[in-house]
């Protein structure tokens, strides 16, 4: 299997799928002749052609917007967001629009369509190139959102959520962009959507990630295995609309502990609802509070990101703190 | 719906800057005689069409027939055969006397909310005659008329008016925001301009699978201050979007004149900017609304791009009716325009032509009124959907979650807390 980086794993995807379905289009601001600036869909124009592969004037209300009357006309499009914090001013549109067609029109209309969207912090970015603003997106009743950490998921993923019969915000962790390699299967394969995957076994604490903080969480999990004798199980979401709820409460009936890891505020992040959900489904199982390491309720910091980020040494602290409550 | 607060604001509170509006009253040009002057418009002509100038404004106003019902001076009438001339004024008759109907079913308290369109009719249903039946209409919230005119049922409306079991939306939406995929009408929401660049993306789609469909998108004069609605007309520019931008402008935005919305001259001016067409039409004269909307969606099809077409109208009766138009605007202002009615006037020019009399009109109501009546007594007996239809079409499929909060609902439902 060829060995690819999350990068070559959603180009790969995105391919994959323009060759099978010639509804799917993508475009975006700098995705066409340039390939995007993480270029991702590098290559795509010239094997596509710039009626499926296409620049857009630089309008993030009018790329989904444009993405919402297409899907409802036939096509499948992928529009590229290029920064996970510019997302805002199309949030009307996926907020009011694309997530209710189906609702608002009894099922009779739907925005089958993936808006793909580089987030996370860790690259010195600053406040506009870091944000992680799932949570928003999470509240929102008909979008799915969906984060993967590594190449193989991203390129399954990815394929499943363009197939999706509903608008999916397809959230990619750019500090991982170039960073995760792995193999990669060739041609066509789907991971499903709504399902965790176990990345570490454990039997004393449960660590629950996903994107960015899954490798952050997967190298506390080993330290804290040598250093302090924990040993942590460790849940990769990748599906954070819906999510997985039997791999959650199968992971923390077993362990006992639960410890959530992600980037974004802490403050109604999506910490706080699987806190919440664990503590209403598996009261009983817990021998800790849940705890969350979490970016901290501040806009995101440039000097100190990584310590606005979780670390390793944060979730570490958390781990012991979870064992010896 | 925006309208709701409209209440609330007190009635001497004047929404207009102090500083706005220098222009003595006789100046406005609402108030003016819209049959100043006639004259053939180099712009108007792409149209084949004759203009008249109202204001000494730059560009002309397209037009047909004259307030009183007469042709123009000049002005070629499109060849439409009778029967599609009754219908348009059946639909127009049709949307009136709905709207007068459901206003009253309002205020006695047996819907919760109503949008009428009273003075807009012309401009509403002539552009819908203009598109084919595979073109997308994508409306605002005012544009019910339109949706008669392609065979949205009566029965559908007042369904959905009603929120009951056979709602077509299942009872998910205020009064007034339908949509009927089998009729290409796409779903109505309330947030103003957001449907517009929608528009661009059913129009592209049919354009990159080789199909020659036009979309048409609605919406008010007030819309054109947002966003939306310059991402949408730019991005139509680039790509030649095969759109019609049809804006009411019924010189209100609720409470808020036209002259606060904007300072540029026209509303169809902006047109310029983006590299699409522009053109102002009377948008009381069915007719000639048809015309321009015929020649733009003609335009699109052929691939020479959008346009943005201005119909200047009047919007009769309150935004909606959740408020009162007496708080913000003059009787005199009001009359003026009722004289200007789009009905009316197609009524006189129609029993010109031959093609009418006062016996079939009053045949028409008759029929009309039975119609409605039929109608609402029907919808208002069907009781509501049932209760899982709040967690259905969330999602294609439900998942866990509200699969568990249809449960939670459903228990408490049969529990004993009361």
């Amino acid at each position: 299997m060829p060995v690819m980086n999350i990068i070559q794993a959603v180009n790969d995807a995105l391919r994959t799928e323009m060759r099978r379905d010639e509804r799917v289009v993508v475009f975006g601001e700098d995705v066409g002749k340039f390939g995007g600036v993480f270029r991702a869909t590098q290559g795509l124009q010239e094997e596509f052609g710039s009626e499926r592969v296409f620049d857009t004037p630089l309008a993030e209300a009018g790329i989904v917007g444009m993405a919402i009357g297409m899907s409802q006309n036939g096509l499948r499009p992928v529009p590229e967001i290029q920064f996970a914090d510019f997302i805002y001013p199309a949030i009307d549109q996926i907020v009011n629009e694309a997530s209710k067609m189906r609702y608002r029109s009894g099922g009779q209309l739907s925005c089958p369509f993936v808006i793909r969207t580089p987030y996370g912090g860790g690259i010195r970015g600053g406040h506009y190139h870091s944000q992680s603003p799932e949570a928003y997106l999470i509240h929102t009743p008909g979008l799915k959102v969906v984060v993967p950490s590594n190449p193989s998921d991203a390129k399954g993923l990815l394929i499943s959520s363009i197939r999706d019969e509903d608008p999916v915000v397809f959230m990619e962790p750019k500090r991982l962009y170039r960073a995760a390699r792995g193999e990669v299967a060739e041609g066509d394969y789907s991971v499903e959507l709504g399902k965790a995957a176990l990345v570490r076994e454990g039997g004393d604490i449960t660590i629950l990630a996903y994107g960015a903080m899954v490798p952050t969480a997967l190298d506390a999990a080993e330290k804290a295995a040598a250093v302090d004798g924990i040993d942590s199980e460790v849940l990769d979401l990748r599906t954070l609309m819906p999510y997985d709820i039997t791999a959650v409460l199968e992971s923390v009936e077993k362990t006992g502990r639960a410890v959530i890891v992600h980037e974004a505020p802490r403050t109604c992040g999506f910490g706080a609802e699987l806190a919440a959900t664990i503590s209403e489904k598996a009261l009983l199982s817990l021998h800790s509070p849940v705890l969350r390491v979490t970016g901290f309720d501040t806009p995101f910091p440039y000097t100190f990101e990584s310590e606005y980020l979780p670390n390793e040494r944060r979730i570490r602290k958390a781990l012991r703190d979870s064992m010896n409550f | 719906m925006r309208g709701r607060t409209i209440l609330t604001r007190p009635k001497t509170q004047d929404p207009r800057p102090k500083t706005q509006d220098p222009r003595p009253k006789t100046q406005d040009p609402r108030l003016r005689d819209l049959e100043t002057r006639v004259f053939r418009s180099p712009k108007l002509s792409q149209f084949g069409m004759r203009g008249y100038n109202p204001s000494g404004m730059s560009e002309a106003i397209a037009g047909i027939i004259d307030e009183k019902g007469k042709v123009r001076s000049g002005a070629v009438v499109p060849e439409i055969d009778r029967d599609d001339l009754i219908r348009l004024y059946r639909a127009m008759l049709l949307n009136r006397r709905v709207d007068e109907r459901m206003l009253k079913l309002q205020r006695q308290g047996r819907i919760s909310f109503y949008v009428g369109a009273a003075g807009e009719e012309g401009a509403i249903i002539g552009s819908a005659f203009a598109m084919q039946d595979d073109d997308w209409l994508i409306p605002c919230y005012r544009e019910a008329g339109a949706a008669f005119l392609r065979g949205y049922s009566l029965k559908d409306f007042t369904n959905q008016l009603y929120g009951n079991l056979e709602d077509e939306i299942k009872g998910r939406q205020m009064p007034c925001h339908w949509a009927s995929r089998e009729l290409r009408l796409a779903s109505v929401s309330s947030p103003v301009g957001s449907q517009i660049p929608h528009a661009n993306g059913f129009g592209l789609a049919a354009k990159f699978t080789g199909r020659k469909e036009v979309a048409l998108v609605y919406f008010g004069e007030g819309a054109t201050s947002e966003g939306d609605f310059h991402v949408a007309c730019n991005i139509a520019g680039v790509f030649k979007a095969p759109v019609v931008f049809f804006c009411r402008n019924n010189q209100w935005a609720i409470s808020v004149p036209s002259e606060v919305q904007t300072a540029s001259e026209t509303y169809a001016i902006k047109a310029k900017a983006y590299g699409i067409e522009g053109v102002q039409v009377d948008g009381n004269d069915v007719l000639a609304v048809y015309q321009v909307t015929v020649e733009a969606a003609e335009r699109a099809r052929r691939g020479e791009g959008a346009t943005l077409i201005e119909a200047i109208t009047y919007r009769q009766g309150a935004h909606t009716s959740s408020d009162d138009p007496r708080a913000y605007r003059s009787d005199d202002e009001v009359a003026v325009w009722k004289k200007r009615d789009p009905i009316e006037r197609f009524r006189i020019f129609l029993v010109d032509q031959g093609y009418w009399s006062a016996a079939q009109d009053k045949k028409l109501e008759e029929e009309l009124n039975e119609e409605i009546q039929t109608a609402v007594r029907r919808a208002e007996k069907l009781g509501p959907p049932d209760i899982e239809t709040v967690f259905q079409d969330v999602f294609a499929e439900m998942p866990w979650h509200l699969r568990e909060q249809l449960d939670e609902l459903n228990e408490t439902l049969n529990s004993e807390v009361e």
